[in-house]
C-alpha cells in the first residue's frame, strides 16, 4: 500500500513464506492493523470504530432476527411479537437491532461533523468523503426499509409518505413509484422487496466500508491540525505517527466500551424511547395516524423536505419559470436530496487552503451555527406544522444550503487563517511535552 | 468545541426522539403513577398483576382481546406467576377456534388469549406500548426520560377520566373522557369502583382497579421486561468494568509516548 513510509510485513518462518508467496493476506492484514496513524488524533476520531462495530452488530442480530421473522403483510406484525415473546433472547435481539440503528446514525452524524470541522474531505481525501456519503445514503435506505418490516402503523404510513416522494418527480414519478412499490400502494409486494433489500444493502455497505478504509489508508488519516504526516523518510514519519495497533486500537476499544455501557442502559431500561408508540399498532391502510413522523435520524432532512411550501417565493418563482413542472412537492424532494448533495460536494465548495477548522477563526463560528442548525432542523422535523415552525424550518433549511453554497466558497477568500503547527510532532509536544511526569 | 457538539447532539437526540413519540394525544395532563416496574431496578408486583388479570378477565375481556399473549405465560417468571394448575384452570374459561377441528374448542395454556369480541374494541396486547403520555416540556418529550413513556399512565387516565357526560352522534353514544384525544370516547365507562372483590383484600377503589389493570396490560405488552432489565444491568456492570480496565490499559501504553518515560 502506498502512503506513509513504514515497515512492511516480512514473512519469517517457512509456513509464512509459503503462504505469502501464494496469497499475501497476512501482509495485507499486518499493514492494515499497523498503519501509521497521526499521534495527535483526539476523541472525535473514535467514531469509525463505533460505526464498524454497529455494522457488525446490525448484521449479526439481523441475521438471527430473519430466522424468526415472516415477511408477509398478514404475519409480519405477529412474527415480531413472536420474536418478543417466544424466541429465546428474541426481545434482546430486536431491541439491540432497533436501538442499534439509532447508535449507528448518532455515530455517523458525529463522524460526518468531525470531518466537516477538521476538513477531512479536502484533497487528497475526496474519494474517502464521497464513498462515505454513498455509505450514508445506503444507511438511510437500509434504515428506512428496516423500519417498514415490523409492519406497524408508522412502518406502513412512513413507507407511503416516503415512496410518495418519488411520485412527485414530473412525468416518470408515478410509474417510478409503482415500480418501487410493486403495485399501486404499499402492500405485500412492497414488504417483500424491502425485506430483500434490507438484507442485501448492509453487505453492499460492508464492501464500501472496505473501500472507505482503503482510501484513507492510502492518503493517511487526517488529524486535528490538518497538517500532513511527513513522508520524507521512515524516521520523520515515525515522529508524527504511532502504529494503529496497539495505541489506537486500545483507545478506540475504551471509547467503544463506554458508549456500549450507555447503549446497553438504553436497551435494557428504556428500549422504546427512541421509537414511535404507533408502531406497536398493526398497519392499517384504512386508518391514517394523526401525525406521520419519521425516525429521529431522518428528521433534519424531513424538515428540509417540508420547509419549501407553496407560499415560499422561491418555490413560486421556480414554478413559474418551469411552467409548472417544479411544484412545491417536487421542490421539497429536490431540496431534501439537494441538502445531501451539497454536503457530498463540499470538497469542491470549500475554497480555503487551510484544512482544519482549528486554524480558521471565522469558519469556526459558521460551523458551530451549522451544527446548531442541524439540531434545530431535527427538532422542527418532529413538530406539527404551524406558521412558526414553518418559518423556523425555512430559515434553518436556507442556512444549510447557504453554508455549503455561499459561506464556504466565500470564507476561503476573505478569511485570514492562523498558522497551524509545522508538524504533527510539534502539536503533540505542545500538548504533552510541557508536562513533566512525576517520578515513580 | 466537539465536546459541546457531542453533548448538544445527545441532547438533540433525547428531545427529538421524545418529540417523535409525543404526537398523538394532545390532551389534559396525564398524571404520573408510581408503578412498581418503573426505573432500572423496578419489578412487576405479582399481586398487582394478578389483581389486574382479574379486572381484565371480569371486565375488559367482555369486549377486548389479548391475541398476542399466550395463556401459558401467566405462569412465567417475571409475570403474574400463576401456579401451573391455576393456569390450566384459567385457560378453560376461554373457547378458541381450532383450524384442525374446524370448530371451537376449550382453550389450553398453549393457546393465546382470544381476540376482541367486539370489532370496534381494539386488541389490548400492546396497548401499554402503543400509547404515550408526558410530551413536555414544549413538545420535546424530555419528560419521558424521567417518567417513562407513559403507556400505563395513559390507560389509568382513560379509565378514571370519565366526566359522566354523554352525547349521541349518528346513532352512536360517546362518553366524555378528558384523557382521550378528542375528548369523547365510544367506550362506555368500564369501571366505576368496587366492581369486584380482590382475593388479596386489596382496595377496589376506582383508581386502584385502573392502576392494577394498567400494570397487567404493561406486562401483557412487555412480558420479558424483568429479563430485559436484568440483562441490561448485567451488561452495564460488565461494560463499566471493561471500560475501567481499558482506560487503565490505554493510559499505560500511551504514557511513555506522551511523557517520554522509558518504562512504566
Amino acid at each position: 500500500m502506498a502512503g506513509i513510509p513504514h515497515d512492511h510485513y516480512e514473512p519469517k518462518s517457512g509456513p509464512e513464506k509459503w503462504v505469502h508467496s501464494r496469497l499475501p493476506i497476512i501482509g495485507l492484514l499486518y499493514d492494515t492493523i499497523m498503519i501509521p496513524t497521526p499521534k495527535n488524533l483526539n476523541w472525535m476520531w473514535i467514531w469509525g470504530i463505533i460505526l464498524t462495530f454497529c455494522l457488525a452488530m446490525q448484521i449479526v442480530t439481523g441475521i438471527v432476527l430473519v430466522m424468526h421473522y415472516t415477511p408477509h403483510v398478514d404475519m409480519a406484525f405477529a412474527s415480531v411479537e413472536h420474536i418478543m415473546r417466544d424466541v429465546n433472547g428474541g426481545f434482546m435481539l430486536r431491541y439491540l437491532h432497533a436501538n442499534g440503528a439509532s447508535l449507528f446514525f448518532l455515530a455517523v452524524y458525529l463522524h460526518i461533523f468531525r470531518g466537516l470541522y477538521y476538513g477531512s474531505y479536502k484533497a487528497p481525501r475526496e474519494i474517502t468523503w464521497i464513498v462515505g456519503m454513498i455509505i450514508y445514503l445506503l444507511m438511510m435506505a437500509t434504515g428506512f426499509m428496516g423500519y417498514v418490516l415490523p409492519w406497524g402503523q408508522m412502518s406502513f404510513w412512513g413507507a407511503t409518505v416516503i415512496t410518495g416522494l418519488f411520485g412527485a418527480i414530473p412525468w416518470i414519478g408515478e410509474s417510478l413509484q409503482t415500480w418501487l412499490l410493486g403495485g399501486p400502494a404499499v402492500d405485500n409486494a412492497t414488504l417483500n422487496r424491502f425485506f430483500s433489500l434490507h438484507y442485501l444493502l448492509p453487505f453492499v455497505i460492508a464492501g464500501l466500508v472496505a473501500v472507505h478504509i482503503w482510501a484513507f489508508h492510502s492518503t493517511g488519516n487526517n488529524n486535528p491540525t490538518g497538517v500532513e504526516v511527513r513522508r520524507t523518510s521512515k524516521e520523520d514519519a515515525a515522529k508524527d505517527t504511532l502504529p494503529f495497533w496497539p495505541y489506537f486500537v486500545l483507545k478506540d476499544l475504551f471509547a467503544l466500551a463506554v458508549i456500549l455501557a450507555v447503549f446497553f442502559a438504553i436497551v435494557g431500561f428504556m428500549p422504546n424511547y427512541l421509537g414511535h408508540p404507533d408502531n406497536y399498532i398493526e398497519a392499517n391502510p384504512l386508518a391514517t395516524p394523526a401525525h406521520i413522523v419519521p425516525e429521529w435520524y431522518f428528521l433534519p432532512f424531513y424538515a428540509i423536505l417540508r420547509a419549501f411550501t407553496a407560499d415560499v417565493w422561491l418555490v413560486q418563482f421556480l414554478h413559474w419559470l418551469t411552467g409548472g413542472i417544479v411544484d412545491a412537492k417536487f421542490f421539497g424532494v429536490l431540496a431534501m436530496f439537494g441538502a445531501i448533495a451539497v454536503m457530498a460536494l463540499v470538497p469542491w465548495l470549500d475554497t480555503s487552503r487551510t484544512r482544519s477548522g482549528r486554524y480558521r477563526p471565522m469558519f469556526k463560528w459558521w460551523f458551530a451555527l451549522l451544527a446548531l442548525d442541524f439540531v434545530i432542523l431535527m427538532w422542527v422535523g418532529a413538530q406539527t406544522p404551524t406558521n412558526l415552525t414553518g418559518w423556523i424550518s425555512l430559515i434553518a433549511a436556507a442556512y444549510w444550503f447557504g453554508y455549503f453554497l455561499v459561506i464556504l466558497p466565500l470564507l476561503g477568500v476573505i478569511e485570514k487563517p492562523t498558522t497551524p503547527p509545522a508538524t504533527i510532532e510539534d502539536d503533540f509536544e505542545a500538548h504533552y511535552g510541557g508536562k513533566s511526569h512525576p517520578a515513580e | 468545541m466537539f465536546r459541546t457538539l457531542s453533548l448538544s447532539a445527545l441532547a438533540a437526540l433525547a428531545f427529538t426522539a421524545g418529540a417523535a413519540t409525543a404526537q398523538e394525544h394532545e390532551t389534559a395532563a396525564i398524571h404520573d403513577v408510581d408503578f412498581s416496574f418503573e426505573g432500572p431496578f423496578g419489578a412487576f408486583d405479582e399481586n398487582q398483576l394478578q389483581r389486574g388479570l382479574k379486572v381484565y378477565t371480569e371486565v375488559c375481556s367482555a369486549c377486548h382481546g389479548l391475541r398476542y399473549v399466550p395463556i401459558r405465560t401467566l405462569g412465567d417468571d417475571g409475570g403474574p406467576g400463576l401456579p401451573e394448575d391455576q393456569v390450566r384452570a384459567f385457560s378453560g374459561r376461554f373457547e378458541v377456534f381450532d383450524a384442525a377441528l374446524d370448530d371451537m374448542r376449550q382453550a389450553t395454556p398453549n393457546d393465546h388469549f382470544p381476540g376482541s369480541a367486539l370489532s370496534n374494541a381494539p386488541d389490548l396486547s400492546l396497548m401499554a406500548k402503543s400509547r404515550a403520555a408526558f410530551h413536555g416540556p414544549a413538545g420535546t418529550g424530555i419528560n419521558q426520560l424521567l417518567k417513562g413513556i407513559g403507556g400505563p399512565e395513559y390507560i389509568t387516565a382513560i379509565l378514571t377520566s370519565y366526566t359522566g357526560e354523554t352525547r349521541e352522534q349518528a346513532g352512536v353514544t360517546y362518553y366524555e373522557n378528558t384523557a382521550f384525544s378528542t375528548g369523547w370516547i365510544a367506550m362506555p365507562p368500564p369501571l366505576a369502583g368496587e366492581d369486584l372483590e380482590f382475593d388479596d383484600g386489596h382496595s377496589n377503589e376506582l383508581h386502584h382497579e385502573a392502576e392494577d389493570v394498567a400494570a397487567f396490560l404493561m406486562w401483557a405488552a412487555e412480558p420479558k421486561m424483568m429479563a430485559r432489565k436484568h440483562a441490561g444491568l448485567v451488561a452495564v456492570i460488565f461494560l463499566v468494568l471493561l471500560s475501567v480496565l481499558l482506560y487503565l490499559t490505554n493510559k499505560r501504553i500511551w504514557k511513555p509516548v506522551k511523557y517520554k518515560t522509558k518504562s512504566v
